[in-house]
């Protein structure tokens, strides 16, 4: 059984590692990045099962509160690009390019 | 046996919502999928003897960072959809090629690193369940990391706080500032200071549609909403008195037009009051749009092209 809870966690992030290639909506990127922490942390709980051992779990939980930090800071930049350049896109914040 | 059914089910679910999320052209709905999978990954994890991540998942995700995630997403615009230009030459082929390979990759080589059943957690979680043990790792042993955490979230708090402030470039103009530029455009085009007089409302209407009255009894031009009364115009169904009051005032702008001057001199008319039209007023895309309008019964055409015909009329 743990053998598929890994397969699925693989799964979920790749399909969070396309998304975040393919999309070019900022907020929809950041959704993938979540969804590749998610599975990530189902990796983690799953490991801390088949090992017997709580630490997994912990850090699943540390994984959380910073994701939680991630989101709340780069939403607000997010919003900040939007104000000065009218549009969520990542295309067009490529100033620092050149 | 009950957990190979919650697996496979949740499992499926999750695989779909994911692929949903990314493959969604709505942003909205790309933030429902997530809250999806979320929700199964939440199930998944009190499946697997983690009561405590489960609850931290729900209220956590589902319930915080959703919710951050459909503000940003109203305050930055539903509608902001993806631009299908590709910036970099078939990208979106070679990172589907690529996620294929990785997903191949990280299933075949973790999902093997994995032999036996699983030793469960019951001898880790012997002094008190799930909650209680992992309290005790994290007040003790971890505490330190625990500490920094919450030094991280503030500073995320403040991050976030400077991030969205905006200053004012300007001082915010108060009621005395605007009052002035009112008067100050009165002084200039003669543009009624006072705001636009609502509509009638009287026994028996009581709609944005009915005309004022003045003193007199007749109607007062101010008040007749244009986009209304355009309307019931295509329909027929325009009250011929409003039709007067409006084919009077297109009268007057005509002539006003003939002098030379707009309203410089003359009575303001109610297309004067739309041109430079202030905070207050709507409006009027009757000038210069290029398209005829129809205002009492008959097409009006655009100001150029009326003023070209009383040119050749002198």
């Amino acid at each position: 059984m743990t053998t598929h809870y890994l397969v699925l966690s693989a799964l979920l992030f790749a399909i969070g590692g396309v998304g975040v290639l393919v999309r070019r909506n900022a907020i929809v990127v950041f959704m993938c990045v979540e969804l590749m922490l998610n599975a990530c942390n189902l990796a983690f709980v799953t490991f801390a099962r088949q090992n017997g051992n709580l630490d997994g779990q912990l850090i699943a939980f540390f994984v959380m509160i910073v994701a939680a930090a991630e989101v709340v800071i780069g939403l607000a930049i997010i919003v900040t690009i939007f104000r000065t350049r009218r549009s969520a896109s990542v295309d067009d914040a490529s100033l620092l390019k050149y | 046996m009950g957990e190979s059914i919650t697996f496979w089910v949740l499992a499926v679910v999750s695989v779909i919502a994911a692929l949903g999320l990314v493959f969604s052209r709505r942003a909205v709905y790309s933030a429902l999928m997530l809250g999806v999978v979320m929700l199964s990954l939440a199930v998944l994890y009190a499946v697997q003897d983690a009561p405590f991540l489960a609850a931290v998942q729900i209220i956590v995700y589902t319930g915080a960072v959703m919710m951050l995630f459909l503000f940003v997403l109203m305050l930055v615009g539903v509608d902001s959809s993806d631009s299908l230009v590709e910036t970099i030459k078939g990208q979106r082929f070679w990172a589907v090629v690529g996620g294929l390979g990785f997903a191949a990759l990280l299933a075949l080589g973790i999902g093997n690193a994995v032999a036996g059943s699983p030793k469960g957690l019951a001898a880790a979680t012997e002094g008190g369940g799930n909650v209680s043990s992992l309290a005790q790792l994290i007040f003790t042993r971890h505490v330190f990391a625990f500490e920094v955490t919450s030094a991280l979230l503030i500073t995320a708090a403040l991050g976030a706080m400077v991030l969205a402030h905006r200053e004012r470039a300007e001082a915010k103009p108060t009621q005395r500032d605007l009052s002035r530029q009112r008067f100050a455009a009165f002084g200039r085009t003669g543009k009624n200071p006072a705001p636009l007089p609502g509509p009638g409302t009287y026994a028996r209407h009581n709609a944005i549609d009915m005309p004022a009255l003045l003193p007199d009894g007749t109607i007062a031009p101010l008040s007749v909403n244009r986009y209304i009364a355009r309307y019931e115009e295509s329909k027929g169904i325009l009250p011929p008195e409003v039709a007067e009051v409006l084919e009077q005032e297109e009268a007057a702008r005509r002539a006003a037009q003939a002098n030379g001057h707009g309203g410089e001199h003359g009575t303001p008319t109610v297309a004067d009051e739309a041109r430079d039209a202030g905070p207050d007023t709507e409006p009027m895309p009757e000038d210069g749009t290029g398209q005829d309008t129809v205002v009492a019964g008959r097409v009006v055409r655009p100001r150029g092209e009326s003023a070209a015909t009383e040119e050749d009329g002198k």
